[in-house]
This record gives C-alpha cells, sequence and structure tokens, in this order.
C-alpha cells in the first residue's frame, strides 16, 4: 500500500546553551487518504512535526529522520528548488490566524491569483476565475467583492476561509492545518472546520490536522495522535477515543469544563516524568 | 577551581534565593549571551584598551604630549624612537594620541549621560501622557531635528564660545531629539501592554509608572542607539575639533590633530592618518558593542 | 448590598465620523459573593465593560456603583484598588519582563502601604500554589500557567473583595486551564470574592459563574442563570445558537 506521507523516526531538534533541545523525539507515521489528527498541549512538539513535513524549520534548528517521503519520493535531502515545488503545489499549509498568514499590502484577488500563477502556468484572467471558483466552494457570497479586498478588511472567519480557499487553488494532495481555527469564535470555528471537511473529502487528499483540542479533532479526523513531549504517547480511531487509556489522553479529555455536566472540581493532569521517557508510539499504518 | 564552579553554580541557579542572586544571576546570563558574539567581544576589547590606555597615559607615555622640539618635526614613524613619528611642531603623535584618549573618552561620558536621558525624558513623558503635552514636546522635537546637526552645534559653539565642555554641550543639545523619538515610540507601544494597566490597577501614579516601569523597558533599546550613535558623536567632536570650535590647541584631541595635520598630508600622511585610524577604531569599537548590546538588551528575544 | 451596580453603561470608541458605540445602554448588578460571567464572541463589548469597571478606558457614559463607590471617568481613588482588581488574559503580556515575581508582588503591597512584605509574599505564594521557590524569578523563567498564578498572587496582594477576570485561562492550555479555574474556585471560597469574568468559552463560564450575560454587538442579549442555560431554557434565538455551537464543538 502506498502512502502519501511516510515518516520513521522524525527529530528536530534546536542547539542551545546547555546541549541540544529536542522538540520531536523520533516520531513515526503516515498518512494515506484519510485525515490524521495530532494533538497535544504547548511545547509537544505538534507545530515542529507540521513544519518538518514542509522543511520549514529555520536553521540552526534541524530535522533528521531515517525516512521522509511523500509518495515515495524524499523530502529530507530534496534540494530546496525541490522543495519549494512541493510546497503549496503537493502539500499545504494553514496556520492560525489568517492576519499573520496573508499579506497585508495586497489585495485577496492579487494574493491568490499569484498564488495559483507560481505553480501553474495560466493566465492572468483564467487565475482569476479560479479563484471566483474557489472563493464560491470555500462559500463566500459575492466572491467578486472579496476579491478586491484587503486583508484587514475582512472578518477572521472569511480571512481563514479565503487561507483554505487559497491554499487548496493549486489542487494539493495533502493539507496541513496547524490550529487552523483557534484564532476564530466558537460559531465561525464549526462552519470553517466543516468547510475544510467538505473539500478534502471531495477532493479525496490527505489531512493532518494540528491542534489542542481533543474533541475537535476527534469530530473531524479518522485517526488521532496525541503527542507528549516531543513523543507520541498514543494513537487511536477517532471513534475510538471513547476507549483511549493513556493517562495523558484521559487527563486531557477529563480537564475541559464541560457546560452539560458541571463538577465541583476539574481533574488536574498529574504529568508522570515516565510518559516522556517512554517509547513513541508507531502511527503507521 | 570550586569556588569557581559554585560561583557559577550559584548565579545561574534556578531558584535564586535572594534579590541580589536574582540580579547578579540576570546579569551573568546576559553576559554569556554577549560573550557568544565574537564581533561584539572584539568591539570590547578594543574599548577596553583604548580606556585602559587613557587612564595610564602618564606612564606609556614616551615624551610630554605638548613638549615641542622644533628639531625633530615631522619625523616619520619609527624614527628616533618615535614611535608613530612627530608632528609639525616636533611633538610625539604616539604621546598625544594615549592623552587624546582621554579627552574623546571625556566627552562620550559627557555626551552619553546628557543626550540620551534628556531624549529618555523628553520622550517618555510625551508618550505616557499624550494629548497636549506630547504635541508641544514633539513639536519641540521637530525644530531641532530640523536642523543639521553639525550646523546646529556651531551655532552653539559660536554662541557660548569655543572649548571642550562647550562642544559636548553643543552636541548633547543637536543629539537629544533622535533619543526623545525612540523612547516615545516605544513608550507608545509599552503604555498599553496589560502590565502597565495591572500597575495602574494597583494606584500608582503616572511618575511612579514612567519611572520604574517604562524607564527600564527603554533604556535598553535607547543604550544600543547610543553605543551606535557614539561612532557619530566621537565624529562630530571631531569635527568640531577640525573646524577650531572644539578642543583648543595645544589639546592633543584627535580632530584637532587631524586638522593640524591636513597642511602636510601630502608630504607627510602619518601626521593626520594616525590620529584618524584612532578615531576609526574607537568608532568601530562602539558600532561592533552596539550590534552586540542588541543581541542581549532587544526585550524581543531576552529570555527565550 | 451589592458589590456592583451598572445602570446605563454605554462606551464610545474614536470621535467625529469614526464613533462607534462598543457598548449599547448595558445594566447589570452582582451581589456580594457572586461570580457574574459575561459571555460574547470577539468583538461583542465583553471585555471593554471590565476595563471600564477598572478605570482603563476613556469616554463612557452611565452609572457605575462598585462596593458603594460611584465611579466617574478613568479616576480611581486609592480605596478602590484596594477593593477591586483584576487578572488579564495573557500572562506573557501582562507581567513586566524585567522584574521578578518578587518585585512584583512587593510593588503591589507597598502601594497600599501594606508591611510585612517578607512574611506576606511567601504566604500569598504558597496561596497560588507556587511556593516561596519561585519568589526570585524573572517571568521568562516560568510556564504560563505560573505566571497567570503569579498575575492572580499580584491582583490578591491588596487583599481585594472584587476580582475581574478577563478571559484568565484563553490562553493556557486545558490542562493548566482546569489548574487555574480550580484556583480560582478555591480562592474564592477561602477568601469570599466576588467574580466578573469574561470568556468566549461557555464551558469555563459555567464552572465558575452562577449566572452569565450574554453578549452581541455591545449589548446584553440575555442574562441568565447557569442552570438555565445547561437546561438550554433560553428565550433568545442568539443564546441558543451560541450555546448549540458549544455544545456541538465537544460533542
Amino acid at each position: 500500500m502506498t502512502h502519501l506521507i511516510d515518516v520513521e523516526n522524525l527529530r528536530v531538534t534546536f542547539p542551545t546553551r546547555s546541549g541540544t533541545f529536542e522538540a520531536v523525539r523520533g516520531i513515526s507515521f503516515t498518512l494515506g487518504k484519510e485525515r490524521l489528527g495530532i494533538v497535544g498541549e504547548s511545547g509537544s512538539g505538534k507545530s515542529m512535526t507540521g513544519r518538518a513535513l514542509l522543511r520549514l524549520i529555520r536553521p540552526p534548528g534541524q530535522i533528521t529522520a531515517d525516512r521522509m517521503e511523500m509518495h515515495g519520493q524524499d523530502l529530507l535531502n530534496a534540494s530546496e528548488k525541490r522543495m519549494r515545488q512541493v510546497r503549496g503545489r503537493q502539500m499545504s499549509m494553514i496556520m492560525q490566524d489568517p492576519k499573520f498568514s496573508l499579506n497585508p499590502v495586497m489585495t485577496v484577488g492579487q494574493q491568490m491569483i499569484e498564488a495559483l500563477r507560481t505553480h501553474e502556468k495560466v493566465s492572468k484572467s483564467r487565475a482569476g476565475e479560479r479563484a471566483l471558483e474557489m472563493l464560491d466552494e470555500v462559500a463566500i457570497r459575492n466572491p467578486e467583492r472579496v476579491l478586491t479586498l484587503y486583508p484587514h478588511e475582512v472578518s477572521g472567519g472569511m480571512g481563514q476561509r479565503i487561507m483554505i480557499a487559497m491554499m487548496l487553488l493549486p489542487k494539493p494532495e495533502i493539507l496541513i492545518a496547524d490550529e487552523p481555527t483557534s484564532a476564530l469564535d466558537v460559531s465561525v470555528q464549526l462552519q470553517v472546520l466543516d468547510i475544510m471537511d467538505k473539500l478534502v473529502k471531495e477532493r479525496g487528499m490527505g489531512l493532518i490536522f494540528i491542534s489542542h483540542d481533543l474533541n475537535l479533532v476527534a469530530k473531524f479526523c479518522d485517526r488521532i495522535a496525541v503527542m507528549y513531549a516531543g513523543r507520541i504517547v498514543e494513537t487511536c480511531k477517532a471513534s475510538e477515543l471513547g476507549r483511549a487509556k493513556h493517562p495523558y489522553t484521559l487527563g486531557l479529555l477529563n480537564a475541559v469544563p464541560d457546560l452539560e455536566h458541571p463538577r465541583a472540581r476539574l481533574d488536574v493532569l498529574k504529568r508522570d516524568p515516565a510518559w516522556r521517557e517512554a517509547p513513541s508510539v508507531s502511527a503507521r499504518q | 577551581m570550586s569556588a569557581e564552579t559554585s560561583l557559577k553554580e550559584w548565579l545561574l541557579a534556578e531558584e535564586p534565593q535572594s534579590r541580589r542572586q536574582a540580579r547578579w544571576g540576570a546579569w551573568y546570563q546576559s553576559w554569556l549571551t554577549f560573550r557568544s558574539n565574537t564581533l561584539a567581544m572584539a568591539g570590547l576589547i578594543i574599548l577596553v584598551l583604548i580606556i585602559l590606555a587613557a587612564i595610564f597615559a602618564p606612564l606609556l607615555a614616551t615624551d610630554d604630549p605638548f613638549a615641542q622640539d622644533l628639531g625633530q618635526r615631522l619625523l616619520a614613524p619609527g624614527v628616533d624612537g618615535h614611535l608613530l613619528g612627530t608632528d609639525s611642531l616636533g611633538r610625539d603623535i604616539y604621546s598625544r594620541l594615549l592623552y587624546g584618549a582621554r579627552i574623546s573618552i571625556y566627552i562620550v561620558l559627557l555626551v552619553a549621560m546628557v543626550a540620551p536621558l534628556l531624549g529618555l525624558v523628553i520622550g517618555t513623558i510625551a508618550g505616557y501622557m499624550g494629548g497636549w503635552t506630547d504635541e508641544v514636546l514633539m513639536r519641540l522635537t521637530d525644530i531641532f531635528l530640523a536642523f543639521p546637526r553639525l550646523i546646529l552645534a556651531l551655532a552653539f559653539v559660536a554662541a557660548l564660545g569655543a572649548g571642550i565642555e562647550n562642544a559636548v554641550l553643543a552636541i548633547s543639545l543637536t543629539a537629544w531629539p533622535p533619543y526623545a523619538r525612540i523612547a516615545r515610540a516605544e513608550t507608545l507601544t509599552i503604555r498599553s501592554a496589560d502590565f502597565i494597566h495591572a500597575i495602574r490597577l494597583q494606584g500608582a501614579g503616572p511618575i511612579r509608572i514612567i519611572t520604574r516601569h517604562i524607564w527600564p523597558l527603554c533604556i535598553s533599546s535607547l543604550m544600543i542607539r547610543v553605543t551606535l550613535d557614539m561612532a557619530g558623536i566621537i565624529l562630530t567632536a571631531a569635527g568640531l575639533g577640525f573646524l577650531g570650535l572644539g578642543a583648543q590647541p595645544p589639546s592633543p584631541e584627535w580632530g584637532a590633530m587631524i586638522s593640524e595635520g591636513r597642511k602636510y598630508i601630502l608630504d607627510y600622511w602619518w601626521v593626520a592618518t594616525i590620529p584618524g585610524l584612532a578615531i576609526f577604531a574607537i568608532s568601530l569599537a562602539f558600532n561592533l558593542l552596539g550590534d552586540g548590546l542588541r543581541d542581549v538588551l532587544d526585550p524581543k528575544e531576552g529570555g527565550a | 448590598m451589592n458589590a456592583i451596580e451598572a445602570r446605563g453603561v454605554d462606551v464610545y470608541f474614536g470621535s467625529g465620523a469614526e464613533l462607534t458605540r462598543a457598548v449599547n445602554d448595558v445594566s447589570f448588578e452582582v451581589a456580594q459573593g457572586e461570580s457574574f460571567g459575561l459571555v460574547g464572541e470577539s468583538g461583542s463589548g465583553k471585555s471593554t465593560i471590565l476595563r471600564v469597571i477598572a478605570g482603563l478606558v476613556p469616554g463612557w457614559t452611565g452609572e457605575i456603583t462598585v462596593a458603594g463607590e460611584s465611579l466617574q471617568d478613568e479616576k480611581r481613588s486609592r480605596a478602590f484598588h484596594k477593593k477591586v482588581q483584576m487578572v488579564f488574559q495573557d500572562p506573557y503580556a501582562s507581567l513586566h519582563p524585567r522584574q521578578t515575581v518578587d518585585r512584583v508582588l512587593s510593588e503591589a503591597m507597598e502601594l497600599q502601604g501594606i508591611t510585612d512584605i517578607n512574611r506576606r509574599i511567601t504566604r500569598l505564594l504558597n496561596d497560588v500554589g507556587l511556593g516561596a521557590g519561585f519568589r526570585f524569578r524573572y517571568p521568562h523563567q516560568l510556564s504560563g500557567g505560573q505566571r497567570q498564578r503569579v498575575a492572580i498572587a499580584r491582583a490578591l496582594a491588596p487583599e481585594p473583595e472584587i476580582l475581574l477576570l478577563d478571559e484568565p485561562t484563553s490562553a493556557l492550555d486545558v490542562s493548566v486551564q482546569a489548574e487555574i479555574l480550580n484556583l480560582l474556585a478555591d480562592l474564592r471560597s477561602e477568601l469570599g470574592l466576588t467574580y466578573v469574568m469574561v470568556s468566549h468559552d461557555l464551558g469555563v463560564v459555567g464552572h465558575l459563574c452562577g449566572r452569565a450575560a450574554v453578549m452581541k454587538d455591545g449589548e446584553f442579549v440575555e442574562v441568565l442563570g447557569i442552570d438555565a442555560m445547561r437546561r438550554l431554557d433560553v428565550t433568545q434565538p442568539y443564546t441558543r445558537h451560541l450555546l448549540e455551537s458549544s455544545i456541538r464543538s465537544i460533542r
């Protein structure tokens, strides 16, 4: 069986004054045409994993792995030129806050057309048409007007939908979404995720959904990998999250205050040093 | 050896036991960051050497810097025991250079104390108070900024009379506006930070907030700017000296030395070049130091 | 007696043609010892109300009485600061980067004229679950949760009666959020505090508050008890929409 992404023993390290710091400590996973959720708290290395796949770790940070492949092609030693083709064209990334991912001095339309034309030889007018279609697909009403707006003129929810449209425009096969909705309000959050979900399903893409919110990930993914201190401590099907066993996963689930089921005290996670040392669980399939 | 390691442990302790230890620990951390920057260390070493030369000038000098010997005038470097040669009046350039370092450092210290302080006070008050206070203070700053610095300094010196102190005063009075601008810009961002809101909610008044909470954060960026500007200040002082409006002969001020040497520059290059190199060295040292300080003091980078 | 009473509060930002109304005719009261929540989406004006009470926002009209003291503009009396304190959203922005925990807490006490600072700092740090070992650390040596504990300790330093909580846990991980929420609940029962808490997270408000106001576009849509929220016993469609999307994101 071929995988879209196949990663074995991935490590991301940063040199510090007191030795090296390992942000990701030897994780293995594969991604098929499925939705994989990577969950963890801040500092667990989940975002670094996403960035490492696109080789977006800046020096002095270093990526090492026994294998990091896309469609059987090596990504680890690919040239920077090759990586530029991969980024966007085959693998796209959506970041947390659209305010920082969109260029403030270009209109939405200019940015979308430029993004498409760097990857495909299409005429400006054709690119414009594709941008319009794409905005329509992310449920933006009146896309002609939106194309002429500047990023500061759109709301957070619309900004993130524009980002999704822009990232999916060159028809990539893999989408990495790094906390795509944590800057958004609850009601908009679900709308944006529904749109993303629909597009990923329709196009048969692979999705890596990185988030701190276990419940949200369970809702929008097929498979979940829970990260702690740079390693995967547990992996399971999203539908079987209720049967999760690792105390860290359970701790994350129980720490969330639930309006419907009030408790006098919330369960507090007791971090066991052994979790840090336990070998990484493989999320390969 | 063990005393040294225990001192290091004390400085780098995760849980300092006293205010003193916390403060020294923070200083030591900054020093470690600074030390890892080779160029900045080079700048610091040059400066320390120049300062040492200035302090021990009487011991290091081979001749009296003011002693003229017309029989020995315009000797090339190395001739007759004059390490860097002699000038048009037969004075030993090496000795004059050492004593000149004292003047340069004196100028630097005076300017560094007056101009940034003035800028800091005006800028933070304008930034924090806002409204018409801001308007008045910043328009005043604009007026000073509108004049070319050297010309304004010339005007001041002309009014106050030539001399080192007046030159310093003139430079300081023309150098503060950029600092006021920086301090104001910093204050504007700091003012709306939550930690300032929090201290306001504790009941602190504006004077306390400005001096104890805003100043410590502005001072670092001002210090960086001052060290980077030092080169310019030394050059302005040298320029005034060169024009005959700063240090007066026979003072061995470097700018004045160049001025004296310029008549002979084609035939006796060292008379003007050697003090020029000294100015170059001290300016470069300050620039390197400033770059290093930026790495250490920049609050955006700090602590990470 | 009510700890806080607000009548017809309007808040305007900007001036001239840019004048916008951030809060529109808001009235509410918070009883002593009560925990009152303000919920709404970003831009609904919920934080603005807290900041008006704290005296951090100019240009408001209406009447606000806090612990019997009538408030004017941005000016707040010394007695007010002793009674009302605030905890901010982002613990990374609410502590001075160059000041140790010790300096932050001792200045807060100095300003209130409190003596025996040494003993009190140790007790405060224990109260917020940090311990004396943290006393001389700088903010960059602390995690987000620890910073927020320091911010809470600072707010408690003048021994206030009312705490204004502006999304105190939204910048934190869920496990740390649970710790902070437990701490806030403990402190309230030990010290008999009154809370006004702003949050976008209905779960958090539901956990800590007894009553909450739902805000939209600067207005109160509805004020209702948490029990009524749980039963979805609401009158306004917006409240229902907010509750449903919040519950759906957890299910």
